[in-house]
C-alpha cells in the first residue's frame, strides 16, 4: 500500500545518509514522508566515503551542526536500531612541523574563546603515545577524543530501514525528473510518474545543483570524486583516525587489520553515468605521503581503490537551510567531501526546522543566500 | 618476440596490448605482430603458455602420455608468437585499466603495470583481454580445511613443477575436465581413491536435446576417450549429492551423500572441481558490460562479433569471454587481432573479413556440441548455494553461506555491493574472485530473485595487489621515470 503512496507532508530527494536521516527524523515527529532516490540508498558518496565520524578540524560555521551530530553518534544504536559499526577511538591531527604545531596551537585557542572545547592540542609525547607508529620528527597535533569511524553504507541503510519501518515511504530506482509549484504543493515529477508534498528537502548530493535550478536558485556546485584505497589486513597499530596539518591524508586502520588511505585527491567523476576514473598519480601522491609518515606500510599491498560522487561547494561548506524564494523549500547539500559525520544531526536539525520553523542549532553561515545573493 | 624483463624497458605506449598468455592471448599477439602492430603481450606467469598449456615450454614432466597430446599441442602456439616481433613482458601483472585522459574515449588507454616490484603506467590504444577461465568456485563445508584444494591447483602443480598430491586422494566434482584431470594425475602417480561425480542425473534429460549436435562434434571421440580410460582404471561413484570435509586441523576424508545414503571415504588429499568460469574480475573493474549467461550459467562480458567489449577498443577472447575450450580460444584470438588491426588502420574492412572468414569456419567446429557439455555439466543447485549454514563462502573475510542469507533476507539486502556493507564479501584481496558467483546464488535463492536480476560486484582496480611502496615511486613523468628507475 504505501508503495503506492503519492503525496505526502514532505518529500526528500536524494536516499544518502542525509536524505535518510532527515526522513527518519520527520517520521519520528510523526510526519508522513515519501524519499526518492535515483539508485539506492548509500548508493555514491554515503555508502562509499573514508565513515570518518570526525568533529575534529571542522569550519567554524558548521561546528554546532557536527556538536549535535555526534550526540547522535554516541547514541547511534538507540536511534536506528544499528550500531553502523560505529568505534570511538578519536581523531588525531598530525603536526609536521613546528610551524604546523603553531597554527594548531592558534586554532585551539580560538576555539576555546569560541566555547568549544573538544579539540585538545597534544605534544609530541602524546602523539606518540595515541599514534606510535607516526614518524619520529612530528612535533604534536591536536586530538578530538569523542571523534571515531563508522561503516558509511551500513549506516547509510540502517538510517532507510529505520524510516522506513516507522512509516516513511522508500521509493529507490526512482529518478526526480523536475520539481515544480502545484498550488499550495510541490510537484516532483519523476520517471515514476508524479508525487506533490507541500515540502520537499533538495538532498541530491552531486545532483542537487538541478534541483536547485529548478526552484530558481542555481548553485556553483561541483562534482567531485574523492578516492580512497584499502590495504590486506596489517597486525594492529593504531587506534585513532589521523588527518594531518599540511598535507591531505586521511589514514585509519580497521579492526580486521586493513587500512583505508584517503585524503581527497579526486578522480573524474562522470555524474551522469554514475561512474568515476580513478587517478592513479593522485593516489601516487597519496601514497607518498602515508610512505613518509607512516614508514610501517611501506611494503603493503594495497588492494582496492574507489572512488565516491559528491558535491563540494566553492567555500567547502554545505548549503543548509530554507530555500530563499520559496515557502515549504529545503537544502541539504553540498557537504563537500565531510557530510557523512554530519547526516544524524542535520537530519534532526532540518525535521526540527519543517516541524516548527526554527532551530536552537545555529546554522548561520550555511544557508543557500550566499550564493544567491548576487543574482538578486 | 623481445623479451621484455624490467620495467623500465616497456615503451610509453603500444598500439595493441594483450593481457595473458594462454592460447588466446599469444595467438592474438603473435597475429596482430605478423600484421605489422606494435603489440605487448603480459602475462603474470614466468613462461608462457596459460593454464592449459602451463610451462609448456620449460615442464619437467617429460613423459608425454602423463599430460596427453593435447598439452603439448599448445607447444607449436608458443612457437609462433615466439617467431613474431611480439613484445613480452612475463612475470608481469597488469592492476588498473583506465582511460587515456588525452584522447578522446576509446581513442586509448592508460594502463598500470607492475614487474619486480617496481610500477608504470603506459598506454595502450587497443587492449584484447585474454585473461581466460577459472575454476567455479565450490564451497563446502570443511574446503578450507589444509589437504582440501581445487582440482585446478593440482594441476598447475603437476604441470609447472611434477608434482603430485601425497596419499589417498579423492577427485570430486563435475565437468568435463574432471576426467582429464584424474586421467593426468593417476597417470603421473597419484593415488586416486575415488572420482565423485556430482553431475545430477536430471541433466541427461535437460541435455539430450543438444545431444545430436554433440554427437558430431570434435568433444565425442576425444570426450569418450577420457572417460572409457578413467573408468577403466579408477573407482568412480556417481550421483553424489552432498560432499563435506571433515577433520580436525587437517582434512581426514570426505563425507559423500547419494541421495539418501552417508558414506565416508578415508583421505589425505581431496581435489574439488566444478567446471570452469570466465575469469571477469579485469573485464568488469575496466567497465565493460556484462550478461548472466543461463545456458553456462556465469557472468560473461557482452561482446560483439568481433569480440569487442561495450567500452571501444577493449575486446576479450578466450575462455574469458564465455567457456570454449583451448582451441576456441586461440581462434578467437586471432579474430579479436584482425579486428584490433583494422581499427588501428593496417587494413580496411573487406580485408579484415576475408581473413576473419576461415578463422570463423574453424570456430564454429571447435564450438560444435558445447551446448549439451554445458547443459550436461551445469552443477546441481546445492553446489551453486550451499545449503549448510556454516559452509564459509568467502575465504578472504570468513563468511558463511548462512550469513549472507540472512543478510538477504532480514536486512532485505538485494545486490552483492550492498552486501559488501554489512559483511564484507569481496572485499578482500581476490576482490570476489572466489566468493562472487556463490553470494550472487544465495541472494536470488534467498529473495526468490535470479542471479541476471541480482547483478554483480562492481569491481575496482588495483584489479591485481600492487604494494604501497610501487605505488608511491609511481614515476609522475617521462622526466620521472628516469629518475626513479635508474
Amino acid at each position: 500500500m504505501s508503495a503506492q503512496r503519492r503525496s505526502a507532508d514532505v518529500i526528500v530527494i536524494g536516499g544518502g545518509i542525509h536524505g535518510c536521516s532527515t526522513a527518519l527524523h520527520c517520521a519520528l515527529r510523526g510526519m508522513s514522508v515519501i524519499l526518492l532516490e535515483k539508485d539506492h540508498a548509500g548508493r555514491h558518496a554515503s555508502g562509499v566515503n573514508a565513515g570518518g565520524v570526525r568533529q575534529l578540524a571542522r569550519d567554524v560555521a558548521e561546528i554546532p551542526l557536527s556538536n549535535a551530530s555526534m550526540a547522535l553518534w554516541h547514541r547511534i544504536a538507540e536511534l536506528v536500531d544499528d550500531d553502523c559499526g560505529f568505534t570511538c577511538d578519536g581523531q588525531v591531527l598530525v603536526a609536521e612541523t613546528e610551524a604546523d604545531l603553531e597554527d594548531c596551537r592558534a586554532r585551539v585557542d580560538d576555539l576555546t574563546l569560541r566555547g568549544f572545547h573538544h579539540e585538545e592540542l597534544i605534544d609530541t609525547k602524546e602523539l606518540r603515545r595515541l599514534v606510535p607508529a607516526v614518524s619520529e620528527t612530528c612535533p604534536g597535533g591536536v586530538v578530538s577524543r569523542r571523534d571515531g569511524a563508522a561503516i558509511p553504507l551500513r549506516a547509510t541503510q540502517a538510517f532507510k530501514r529505520k524510516a522506513q519501518n516507522l512509516g516513511a515511504t522508500i521509493r529507490e530506482g526512482v529518478k526526480v525528473e523536475k520539481v515544480s509549484q502545484d498550488g499550495g504543493n510541490w510537484r516532483v515529477t519523476t520517471d515514476a510518474g508524479d508525487f506533490l508534498a507541500p515540502r520537499i528537502v533538495n538532498a541530491a548530493g552531486a545532483w542537487a545543483d538541478r534541483i536547485a535550478a529548478d526552484l530558481g536558485e542555481p548553485v556553483p556546485l561541483e562534482v567531485i570524486a574523492p578516492m580512497l584505497m584499502i590495504t590486506t589486513p596489517m597486525p594492529a597499530f593504531i587506534k585513532p583516525v589521523v588527518i594531518m596539518r599540511s598535507r591531505k591524508l586521511s589514514f585509519k586502520q580497521f579492526g580486521n587489520g586493513t587500512v583505508l588511505i584517503g585524503g581527497g585527491y579526486s578522480g573524474t567523476p562522470l555524474r551522469d553515468e554514475n561512474r568515476t576514473i580513478l587517478d592513479w598519480r593522485k593516489l601516487a601522491t597519496n601514497a607518498r605521503t602515508v610512505w613518509d609518515v607512516f614508514p610501517i606500510m611501506r611494503g603493503v599491498p594495497v588492494v582496492r581503490a574507489w572512488a565516491g560522487i559528491e558535491a563540494r561547494m566553492p567555500d567547502d561548506l554545505p548549503v543548509f537551510g530554507a530555500s530563499a524564494r520559496h515557502e515549504g523549500v529545503y537544502h541539504q547539500f553540498g557537504f563537500s567531501a565531510h557530510g557523512f559525520q554530519l547526516g544524524p544531526g542535520a537530519g534532526a536539525v532540518m525535521a526540527e526546522i519543517i516541524a516548527t520553523g526554527a532551530s536552537n542549532v545555529p546554522i548561520d553561515g550555511l544557508g543557500i543566500t550566499r550564493f544567491t545573493q548576487q543574482a538578486h | 618476440m623481445k623479451a621484455v624483463t624490467a620495467i623500465d624497458q616497456l615503451a610509453e605506449s603500444y598500439d595493441l596490448v594483450v593481457v595473458g598468455a594462454g592460447p588466446a592471448g599469444l595467438s592474438a599477439a603473435a597475429r596482430a605482430a605478423e600484421l605489422g602492430v606494435n603489440v605487448l603481450l603480459v602475462d603474470e606467469n614466468p613462461a608462457p603458455g596459460g593454464q592449459i598449456y602451463r610451462a609448456v615450454t620449460m615442464t619437467p614432466v617429460t613423459d608425454r602420455n602423463v599430460l596427453g597430446t593435447d598439452y603439448w599441442r599448445g607447444a607449436e602456439i608458443v612457437a609462433r608468437f615466439e617467431r613474431s616481433q611480439a613484445s613480452y613482458a612475463g612475470s608481469c601483472t597488469l592492476w588498473s585499466i583506465g582511460p587515456d585522459a588525452a584522447v578522446p574515449e576509446g581513442g586509448g588507454f592508460e594502463i598500470g603495470l607492475s614487474l619486480d616490484g617496481r610500477a608504470r603506467l603506459i598506454g595502450a590504444r587497443q587492449l584484447i583481454l585474454a585473461t581466460g577461465a577459472q575454476e567455479r568456485p565450490f564451497p563446502i563445508p570443511g574446503w578450507t580445511l589444509p589437504g582440501v584444494m581445487t582440482a585446478g591447483a593440482a594441476q598447475i602443480a603437476l604441470k609447472s613443477a611434477a608434482i603430485v598430491p601425497a596419499g589417498r586422494t579423492v577427485i570430486a566434482g563435475c565437468g568435463p575436465l574432471l576426467y582429464l584431470l584424474a586421467g593426468q594425475l593417476a597417470a603421473a602417480g597419484a593415488e586416486i581413491v575415488a572420482v565423485l561425480d556430482t553431475t545430477p542425473r536430471s541433466n541427461w534429460l535437460k541435455a539430450a536435446a543438444a545431444l545430436p549436435n554433440f554427437l558430431r562434434s570434435p568433444y565425442l571421440a576425444k570426450g569418450l576417450r577420457l572417460m572409457a580410460k578413467a573408468r577403466r582404471s579408477l573407482r568412480f561413484v556417481g550421483g553424489v549429492t552432498g560432499l563435506a570435509a571433515e577433520g580436525a586441523g587437517k582434512l581426514a576424508a570426505v563425507r559423500v551423500e547419494r541421495g539418501g545414503s552417508i558414506t565416508t571415504i578415508a583421505c589425505d588429499t581431496l581435489l574439488l572441481h566444478q567446471g570452469v568460469i570466465p575469469g571477469v574480475n579485469l573485464s568488469n573493474a575496466a567497465g565493460c558490460a556484462h550478461d548472466f549467461d543461463t545456458v553456462q550459467h556465469c557472468w560473461v562480458p557482452r561482446l560483439d562479433d568481433w569480440l569487442t567489449s561495450s567500452v571501444p577498443g577493449i575486446a576479450v577472447a578466450g575462455d574469458g569471454a564465455g567457456i570454449g575450450g583451448a582451441e576456441s580460444a586461440a581462434l578467437r584470438g586471432e579474430v579479436a587481432a584482425l579486428s584490433a588491426a583494422h581499427r588501428l588502420g593496417r587494413f580496411d574492412a573487406r580485408e579484415r573479413d576475408r581473413e576473419a572468414e576461415p578463422l570463423r569456419a574453424k570456430l564454429v567446429r571447435a564450438l560444435h556440441g558445447r551446448r549439451f557439455l554445458d547443459l550436461l555439466y551445469r552443477p546441481a543447485p546445492q553446489f551453486l548455494a550451499p545449503r549448510q549454514d556454516e559452509t564459509i563462502i568467502c575465504r578472504c573475510e570468513e563468511v558463511t553461506a548462512g550469513q549472507v542469507r540472512d543478510t538477504a533476507t532480514r536486512l532485505g539486502v538485494t545486490g552483492p555491493n550492498q552486501m559488501k556493507a554489512f559483511l564484507r564479501c569481496g572485499m578482500g584481496p581476490c576482490q570476489g574472485r572466489l566468493c562472487g558467483p556463490t553470494v550472487v546464488e544465495l541472494i536470488a535463492e534467498a529473495n526468490g530473485t535470479t542471479p541476471a536480476e541480482v547483478g554483480y560486484y562492481r569491481l575496482r582496480p588495483p584489479v591485481k595487489p600492487v604494494t604501497l611502496a610501487e605505488l608511491a615511486a609511481l614515476p609522475q613523468s617521462e622526466a620521472a621515470v628516469k629518475a626513479v628507475v635508474r
